[in-house]
């Protein structure tokens, strides 16, 4: 075991793309119209970790993780250059379907956004349905599975056909995530997930992103830097735009290598 | 009120030659029909073309000639339809000719009001279906029109309420009749028409019955505004 573990490693080693990092962003620039958002980002997030990416509003921490999942093109005068790769291709070739992307890389919003016109019930199958994948077959299954494990379906199994709008904050946020889930997405990106949301909804939803991560690479965005310590695996330090610092969560917060970042985290400034 | 003693079965039913404007109603009836036909779904979709995809210049222009339409003298788009279709294409005044002509004032109407309502979806839902990977077109038609559809039914219920008592294009196109309907291509009878006819004449009892076709043309512009104020309604319950 222990020797072909060894030479696994080394295979994964020689090779230029490491199978261990789910995504990459190498050399990426963002802009909205003329104004550069983000200024050369290289990071890499790691399969089946929580990568966390904190740093004051206005950095660049959303426009980061929108360009994982080409949305950030979207917003018009929006514009990328750069390469972001997933599974090592880079998504920003010719030839790729941002559509296809967003299926593997999923997103859940800063506001809880259910769809206002659809049931719970149709709101985690939107996914399915809309996009073709899978008509009708095992719906009730995969709906039920997703909203178990957005641990929301004790909550809602009574009330399936209900409005989407009609649960609480917090409960409509994990609703969202179900909805992401559903999807089987290869990564989760998580833009401030619980900033609107109260203390025990946060609590919540912050559980909920370590159970994922079994199953699923998680980038999680937030402005807040316990969460971040408490959540993530490693931790991102962006700042105008650019990446000061990145290295294990431990290491930054405890062992920041930047003036800036001590700041950050030691809440002179932010 | 003074249409109100003219009102009977018989007013409603019987044709001009009986006494009624049984004709009128039924023309009146078959324009709205024939106009929700033409007109409403190009206004549906040039307003969907104009809010979800309308971010360029082309757009900009289509914009603001549906403005510009939106505002035209309903009696210029009369001539014009006169031009075109009554002269050039078919040589007859004609019911289609009078259903296009309104179609040129209810398209403009309906355009403006699908783009607004579906600019006041909020974008985060537009948002959360591209991010599942739904393609554009899917999102609008499947999560960006339902979530406007009651603004997009009160918007095309008044554009046809404000249709249904246009007269001056309707002179020009499909003339009037004494007969119930006769064929797409003849002329035809519509309330307007009846109500600008009937206060022309002398005799007293035609001026009366136009009162009745006034009251008429009022009871069925009334009853589509109830049912904006009832589609209306259902969207501040939710």
């Amino acid at each position: 075991m222990t020797s072909m573990n060894s030479t696994q490693d080394k295979a994964v080693n020689q090779q230029p793309i490491d199978l261990d990092m789910k995504m990459q962003s190498i050399g990426l620039n963002a802009w909205f119209g003329a104004k550069q958002v983000l200024k050369d980002i290289n990071l890499n997030v790691k399969t089946n970790a929580i990568t966390a990416i904190i740093g004051p509003s206005g950095c660049g921490k959303s426009a980061f993780i929108r360009c994982l999942n080409r949305m950030h093109e979207l917003v018009s005068g929006a514009k990328t250059s750069g390469q972001v790769l997933l599974d090592g291709k880079n998504i920003y070739e010719k030839q790729v379907d941002p559509v296809q992307i967003r299926r593997r890389v999923g997103m859940v919003f800063q506001k809880p956004n259910p769809f206002p016109t659809m049931s719970i019930y149709d709101n985690v199958a939107a996914g399915l349905r809309l996009t073709g994948t899978k008509k009708g077959k095992n719906l009730d299954e995969v709906v039920k599975r997703s909203l178990e494990q957005a641990t929301l379906w004790a909550e809602v199994k009574e009330d399936l056909k209900k409005p989407g709008t009609s649960i609480s904050g917090g409960q409509q946020q994990r609703l969202c995530i179900a909805r992401a889930i559903a999807l089987q997405p290869e990564v989760i990106l998580m833009d401030e997930p619980c900033s609107a949301l109260d203390p025990i909804a946060t609590a919540k939803i912050e559980k909920l992103v370590v159970e994922l991560k079994r199953d699923y690479t998680v980038v999680i965005v937030t402005h807040n830097m316990q969460q971040a310590s408490r959540v993530s695996d490693y931790t991102a330090f962006l700042y105008l735009g650019a990446l000061v610092e990145f290295g294990a969560t431990k290491d930054i917060f405890e062992y920041p290598k930047n003036p800036l970042t001590e700041k950050y985290i030691t809440g002179e400034f932010g | 009120m003074r249409g109100a003693p003219q009102i009977s079965l018989n007013f409603l039913t019987q044709s001009t030659s009986g006494g009624g404007i049984g004709p009128a109603i039924q023309g009146t009836l078959i324009l709205i029909g024939l106009t929700s036909l033409i007109g409403i779904p190009i206004g549906i979709l040039s307003g969907v073309y104009l809010a979800e995809f309308g971010n360029n210049k082309y757009a900009a222009t289509m914009r603001t000639v549906n403005d510009i339409l939106t505002e035209f003298p309903s009696i210029v788009v009369g001539i014009t339809v006169y031009g075109v279709i009554v002269i050039a294409l078919i040589g007859e005044y004609s019911a289609i000719a009078g259903a296009v002509a309104l179609s040129f004032i209810l398209i403009p109407i309906v355009a403006r009001t699908t783009e607004e309502s579906l600019k006041l979806v909020p974008n985060n839902v537009r948002e959360a279906s591209l991010a599942l990977g739904v393609h554009k077109w899917r999102t609008t038609l499947s999560v960006v029109l339902p979530a406007a559809k009651s603004g997009l039914v009160t918007g095309t219920l008044l554009a046809v309420a404000r249709i249904a008592g246009e007269t001056a294009p309707l002179i020009m196109t499909i003339l009037g009749n004494r007969y119930f309907f006769q064929g797409l291509t003849q002329p035809m009878a519509a309330l307007p028409l009846e109500i600008w006819r009937d206060s022309l004449q002398p005799q007293v009892s035609l001026q009366a019955q136009g009162w009745g076709a006034a009251l008429i043309l009022i009871l069925i512009v009334l009853s589509l505004n109830i049912a904006v104020r009832i589609a209306s309604r259902g969207r501040l319950k939710k």
